[in-house]
């Protein structure tokens, strides 16, 4: 296992080491100690190498995230795994604002809770938040899952376009052209496989399904009212 | 009455004109505002209200075609380890694929590549055509970040964080159904047909503060090798430079009123923001009071139309220019030769402005294949080149005239204004005087 302190060694050090790492590496575990709070910490990784970072940090935590499994063993600032392509990102505690925002792939797991805007703009991620999630999560949410196993804030799906989102417990309210629909048996499939991919002990059964009515896609002055 | 009398001459209003009742009606029919493209049309302070005063007893100029004027500039000096070189201080502002074809996409990277200078994506993402036909390419870093990856990013030779433009401060955009092609569909991960919004706000980041942040994030991720610039529309520019110049950018990008869009709602363009000439002084100001006038660049855009105005917008401080609109008719858009294309579709030549119906004449702002054809890409590259060439040339001799050997000599000394407005807002005498409105001691 490789390990690296961002205390003594800097970011840029960091990055850099992290993102030169290819395809068949065979430096593929990584330990980073004293994150500090750090912003933009693995960032714009490209290969198939695990990461354990061992504590918290700031803004931007494993942005633009390709391949990588990047594991925090602490709580995360605004914007983690944003833009994220591929790969997995697993947060043990709490995520700030932005979690996942506009990822196109891979899978972001936050134990704890997230606060607002969670999967605001995504397209494509996978998203398991195993507690709450804030108000204006998934806004104009394009593509992509997102899952939350307690409850939900204000103006959920505001705008949504074709994520799909479920909630295991309550939605404070529902955002523009966002509405409840029914469970297939689909959607339980896709429920099931992500919450055993995220590591999460909780039956699809007990999730509603949101999503978008469809009814902003194209401007009509008669719909001026929901904007 | 007596109808031998003499009538009242019918006396039409000037705060209801014929164009303002035209518009109420339209309003009334059809229950949605006007949105069409390009930038304000309306008559604002311009370039036009400026001009150079030339060489004199106190100055001697140089010669033309023998003493050599300098047009390059460099861009992205204060952080970036690779900044960009270009030839002539004329940029190609951000277009997306989407709002434009890919034919002309092609054309804006092959006329920039053989001038010497960059093009800019823009909402969308980055084509392989466009990188390929690009020289040197910026990337924009949009609200939407419709088809925004790490790995484009890694292209590019800069990056364009934008956070507003000069049609539309504080505004998104919509790029309706009609231009929604598969490909197009594709790029921005969203469903064939619908109208696409382009949100006006970062999805993860607000404030300077957090920019700074953002910045960083983006310079880790591309190894602090290429510049980055921060774009935003011409509302203030004093405080936005000294922000963009806090958070950290290399090059400060500001455009104003003038500066075109694919589509925006006629209200805001031409009732948001501040024209091009009013925003230069400041951004300047700001500049040397942080120290960093020149270490910082400074890109002016908005209704730059001819070297004159390259000239003018550098003797006030820019360091370069973009254009977008121009290069569009450098292209062949509102060219006459579609005059009785452009008058089926209401319009006529030098109006067409219904960028976002995916109907263009001149097969530039459209998705349809058939009319995007009528563009030679290769044609329209050498064309832009012509013209990028042209303006370069006229500046070089607007600068030999005032005795200087690289445009970036230009200074505001060499001009003078037509108008009170234009003196204020460039702070250069008025003509045959030594006063502007606001300069101490008067």
């Amino acid at each position: 296992m490789q390990s690296y302190d961002v205390a003594e060694q800097g970011l840029r050090g960091l990055n850099q080491v992290l993102q030169a790492q290819s395809d068949d590496t065979n430096q593929t575990t990584w330990q980073i100690t004293n994150p500090k709070g750090s912003h933009a910490l693995a960032v714009g990784l490209d290969a198939p190498i695990d990461v354990t970072v061992k504590g918290s940090t700031g803004y931007y935590c494993a942005g633009m995230n390709q391949q990588a499994t990047v594991r925090v063993e602490g709580s995360v600032g605004p914007g983690v795994a944003e833009n994220m392509m591929s790969g997995t990102v697993i947060v043990e505690g709490d995520a700030s604002q932005y979690a996942g925002a506009t990822g196109h792939g891979g899978l972001l797991v936050i134990r704890g809770n997230a606060s607002a805007r969670c999967g605001i703009s995504m397209k494509g991620i996978d998203i398991v938040v195993q507690g709450n999630i804030g108000h204006m999560s998934a806004f104009m949410a394009q593509a992509g899952t997102l899952v939350v196993c307690g409850d939900a804030g204000d103006a959920l799906g505001d705008s949504l376009y074709e994520a799909r989102l479920f909630v295991r417990g309550s939605v404070k309210s529902l955002g523009a052209d966002c509405v409840e629909k029914d469970v297939r048996p689909e959607h339980l499939d896709l429920l099931k496989d992500l919450l055993e991919r995220a590591g999460v002990d909780a039956k699809p059964e007990e999730f509603r399904r949101y999503g978008s009515a469809r009814q902003l896609y194209n401007f009509d002055v008669d719909n001026a009212a929901a904007y | 009455m007596d109808k031998s009398n003499p009538r009242t001459m019918p006396i039409q209003s000037a705060t209801f004109t014929n164009e303002i009742n035209a518009e109420i009606r339209r309003a009334a029919a059809t229950g949605i505002y006007d949105i069409r493209g390009g930038g304000a049309k309306r008559r604002v302070p311009h370039f036009d209200d400026l001009l150079f005063l030339g060489a004199s007893v106190s100055r001697y100029p140089l010669e033309g075609y023998r003493e050599r004027c300098e047009t390059s500039v460099t861009l992205g000096t204060r952080f970036a380890k690779n900044p960009i070189q270009l030839d002539i201080p004329i940029t190609i502002a951000g277009m997306s694929f989407g709002a434009l074809s890919g034919q002309a996409k092609e054309a804006l990277g092959r006329g920039a590549s053989m001038a010497g200078t960059s093009t800019t994506t823009g909402d969308g993402g980055m084509t392989p055509e466009e990188r390929n036909h690009s020289s040197k390419l910026v990337y924009q870093y949009l609200p939407s970040r419709y088809g925004m990856n790490p790995n484009d990013l890694r292209k590019a030779d800069a990056i364009e964080i934008v956070v507003g433009q000069g049609a539309k401060p504080g505004g998104g955009g919509m790029l309706l159904g009609q231009k929604i092609s598969d490909r197009v569909a594709e790029m921005r991960t969203l469903p064939q047909g619908i109208d696409q919004r382009s949100a006006c706000r970062h999805p993860d980041w607000t404030g300077p503060d957090d920019l700074e942040i953002k910045i960083l994030e983006l310079r880790e991720i591309t190894g602090w090798q290429v510049p980055i610039y921060i774009k935003v529309g011409a509302t203030r520019p004093y405080y936005d430079t000294a922000l963009a110049v806090k958070a950290g950018a290399d090059v400060v990008v500001i455009d104003g009123m003038q500066g075109g869009t694919a589509a925006t709602q006629d209200v805001f363009i031409e009732h948001v923001g501040l024209p091009t000439l009013a925003c230069i002084r400041p951004a300047v100001q700001a500049l040397q009071d942080l120290g960093v006038h020149r270490d910082v660049q400074l890109v002016i855009s908005g209704g730059i139309r001819t070297g004159a105005d390259v000239a003018k917008a550098m003797a006030l401080g820019a360091d370069a220019v973009a254009i977008g609109t121009a290069a569009l008719i450098a292209l062949g858009d509102n060219d006459p030769k579609w005059e009785a294309e452009y008058q089926k579709l209401g319009s006529t030549t030098g109006a067409y402005d219904d960028w976002h119906e995916g109907q263009d004449p001149a097969g530039i702002t459209t998705q349809d294949p058939d009319l995007a054809a009528r563009l030679d890409p290769v044609e329209g590259g050498r064309r832009l080149r012509n013209y990028l060439k042209v303006m370069a040339l006229e500046a070089q001799t607007i600068a030999r005239a005032c005795g200087h050997n690289h445009l970036h000599n230009l200074e505001p000394e060499d001009l003078c204004a037509l108008t009170m407005e234009a003196a204020a807002m460039a702070r250069v005498p008025l003509a045959g005087t030594e006063w502007y409105p606001g300069k101490a001691g008067f």
